[in-house]
């Protein structure tokens, strides 16, 4: 079995060879998409964004590993590389992990060279400059789970001989091949004497010695993905193609309004119930009125919308896992091209649907600096997770549902669909005005982008994504979220006068609202609102809670066991339903989002677009929110 | 009469890559994602719209646009390779 290339460097006695030490720092290195992560993940119990798309991972990632006699090895994951020819910023940050060029990391000792075994003859042409290194390289032949059932196979020990490396076949999705690697990883692995290497400069020759190992090494190429043919032909189809993807999108809104329903009910129901009968447990106390005004109705307005959120994520992970993602970047270059940028943008600003934040992180693997910062700067246009709950909560409050197509698509959903489509076209208006300026040279790299074959998403995958997002948003309710409710509380219960708190309007936190009315009035928004644009800097969500917490305080103060009348219905007495719109639009264009100004600021490498990016969203959301409340009223 | 190009092939065509002429830098990216002098490319269905065009290539499909493919010329024999030597 090739795994005994492996066990025997670690045979090696702690007495070896002079050129010998033991490993503590190993990068592991290959194509995109060939299962870096995945196997990265495996050893260290980290999680790792996956995938099915060539440049997922943007950035270094470090994890340990414990080895048999209990040693802690640093495992370094890093982007796909197809060389060590650096032309994006992503692979610049392989290429100077690899070559110990990053301040603060020592030179790797040790190399994973991860190749996907279903395409062996071009993978293994990047183990011609990684082994050229000379650091000890284990080669892993991963995917092998495919290669197998694909009919191909190749002989490991072979291989090895041929490259004077040990060699492994693992599958890091199944969790094969792990103990040769471990064992690899805690041996003492001898440098490689250096074999006579093809010129490295040149491609062809590198893929001629690639092909000249694989020979000699029994390798059978699997047979065609038959299934990724199939599927393709349906979704590239021209007619069938969008249409299917229409389709998905309405259902998947629909269900946003229709299956997370009952969840989200559920979820208001026990945080109501569980509000009751705390109160009913605690003393008549302001620590009892911060408890139920603040934080419940604060948080617990913004906890409802977790169902929604995560059926978005549902359908975003589908996509991603099951290799669409690559597809819907192909179709979209097109329309991509007319404005300028190019179909690998789309990848990004497709993850902008999630977050913002990895999106423009995920910007990275452009090649063209210019269009790279232009994606940058259109990427908080499309609408993120952040937005989904103030578009439920006023589209619920304002917006009848009735159906439109039978079951597949109603009102609500259709406007929230509306609100998507406004965003895209906010962004694609946006790149073509910048094609006139930043982008006005053309990219010196043309659009290339790899289609992986179609995989399974697996329930695990998909369920994890799920978990982690759930982490995440009840991190940030526990505290962004938590935090602004307390402070927003406080700030509404003072200046007390004769030991009673004020009336909210006339508290510290109702006067900061006064003064920035007459400049929000034209949009028909009040103080109240005023209060929720400003604390939804610190996230776009938090207006919810926020307004969750004064429309509290507020029903506190009607009498002390009134209970708040539910936002929905407080809402509609505060907006007109063209204030209803002009909120909506705001959302969909400021950059209510502290965090993605800072993300921008760094990957920009200072505050001018970063600056320039949110002022721009400012103006562009205050006259976008404006004119949609005129027509608005002009139309009633 | 002109050199045949990739995107001169339709769906389901095969032929034998000649010579890329590109710049060097995006000549050497196309190379490493398989379009290699000699090499044998099938044009796949491509995006709707019929740009870009979706090849396969070296074992993977990938996909570039047609302008792109323009400067990829086909050579007019069907040998592979100098002596069928990448596959
Ligand atoms: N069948 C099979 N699929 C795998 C295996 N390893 C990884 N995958 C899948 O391959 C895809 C890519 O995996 P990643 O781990 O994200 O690949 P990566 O090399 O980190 O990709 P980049 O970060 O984009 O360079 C995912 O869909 C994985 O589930 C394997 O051994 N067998
Ligand atoms: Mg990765």
């Amino acid at each position: 079995m090739s795994d005994l290339q492996a066990t025997s460097a670690a045979k090696v006695p702690p007495t070896g060879p002079k050129n010998s030490s033991l490993i503590s720092l190993v990068a592991v290195v290959g194509a995109p998409n060939c299962g870096k992560s995945t196997l990265f993940n495996r050893l260290t119990g980290l999680r790792q964004k996956v995938a099915n798309y060539p440049g997922v991972t943007v950035e270094k990632r470090l994890g340990k590993v414990r080895v048999e006699d209990g040693r802690e090895i640093t495992l370094v994951d890093l982007p796909g590389i197809y060389s060590l020819t650096a032309r994006s910023e992503d692979e610049r940050v392989a290429r100077g992990v690899l070559l110990g060029e990053m301040p603060g990391l020592p030179p790797p000792d040790a190399v994973l060279l991860v190749v996907d075994s279903t395409n062996l003859n071009r993978n293994l042409s990047l183990a011609a400059p990684i082994l050229d290194l000379g650091i000890p390289t284990l080669i892993v032949l991963n995917m092998s789970d495919d290669l197998r059932s694909r009919g191909g196979r190749v002989d490991g020990d072979r291989l090895a001989e041929q490259l004077g490396v040990p060699v492994i076949q693992a599958s890091a999705a199944r969790g094969e091949g792990l103990e040769a690697i471990r064992s690899f990883l805690s041996g003492r692995p001898a440098v490689r004497e250096r074999l006579e290497l093809p010129v490295l400069q040149d491609i062809g020759s590198r893929r001629r010695w690639a092909v000249h190992a694989t020979a000699r090494s029994d390798y059978q190429v699997p047979a065609a993905a038959v299934w990724t043919r199939r599927l393709d032909s349906a979704f590239l189809h021209p007619l069938a193609g969008p249409l299917i993807f229409l389709l998905v999108v309405a259902a998947v809104f629909q269900s946003i309004f229709t299956l997370a329903q009952p969840l989200m009910d559920g979820t208001e129901a026990v945080i109501a119930a569980s509000g009751l009968w705390i109160g009913s447990l605690l003393p008549d106390s302001w620590f009892r009125d911060l408890l139920l005004e603040g934080i419940w109705a604060g948080v617990g307005s913004v906890l409802v919308f977790l169902p929604q959120i995560l059926f978005l994520f549902v359908l975003i992970g589908v996509m991603e896992d099951s290799g669409y993602l690559a597809r819907a970047a192909v179709i979209a270059d097109r329309t991509m091209a007319r404005v300028g940028l190019e179909g690998k943008a789309f990848i990004p600003l497709l993850s902008a649907y999630a977050c913002a934040i990895p999106a423009i992180m995920a910007t990275r693997t452009i090649e063209s600096r210019r269009e790279r910062l232009a994606t940058i700067l259109i990427a908080p246009f499309m609408t993120c997770s952040a937005r989904l709950p103030v578009y439920a909560l006023v589209i619920t409050a304002f917006l009848p549902e009735t159906p439109l197509l039978g079951p597949f698509l109603g009102t609500r959903a259709a406007a929230m669909i509306g609100l998507y489509g406004l965003g895209f076209l906010a962004a694609v208006a946006t790149a073509r005005l910048l094609k006139s300026t930043l982008l006005k040279r053309r990219s010196p790299l043309p659009f290339t982008l790899e289609l992986p074959p179609y995989r399974w998403p697996t329930l695990q995958s998909i369920g994890l994504r799920l978990a982690d997002r759930s982490l995440i948003f009840l991190k940030r309710a526990g505290t962004v979220i938590l935090l602004t409710a307390v402070v927003l509380w406080f700030l509404a219960s003072v200046p007390r006068t004769d030991g009673e708190a004020p009336e909210i309007s006339q508290s510290f936190a109702g006067s900061v609202g006064r003064a920035v009315e007459p400049v929000i009035e034209p949009l028909g928004f009040n103080w109240k609102i005023g209060i929720g644009l400003i604390t939804s800097l610190a996230a776009r969500e938090v207006i919810v809670g926020t307004l969750g917490t004064i429309y509290g305080i507020e029903a506190g103060e009607e009498g002390p066991d009134e209970g708040s009348p539910g936002l929905q219905q407080a809402l509609q007495q505060d907006l007109t339903p063209g204030a209803a719109v002009a909120l909506l639009i705001f959302f969909a264009f400021a950059l209510q989002c502290m965090s993605t100004v800072a993300v921008v600021r760094r990957e920009t490498g200072g505050w001018r677009l970063a600056l320039l990016q949110f002022a721009y969203m400012l103006v562009l959301a205050y006259f976008g929110a404006w004119m949609g409340k005129t027509l608005v009223e002009i139309w009633i | 009469m002109p050199a045949r190009t990739l995107s001169d092939l339709r769906q389901g065509d095969e032929g034998v890559l000649d010579r890329l002429e590109v710049v060097a830098d995006v000549a050497e990216r196309l190379m490493e994602l398989g379009f290699l002098p000699g090499v044998r490319v099938s044009a796949g269905r491509p995006a709707p719209g019929g740009d870009p065009m979706i090849f396969r290539v070296d074992g993977s499909e990938v996909a570039i646009r047609r302008a792109t493919a323009r400067r990829l010329i086909l050579s007019d024999s069907e040998q592979v390779g100098e002596a069928g030597d990448y596959v």
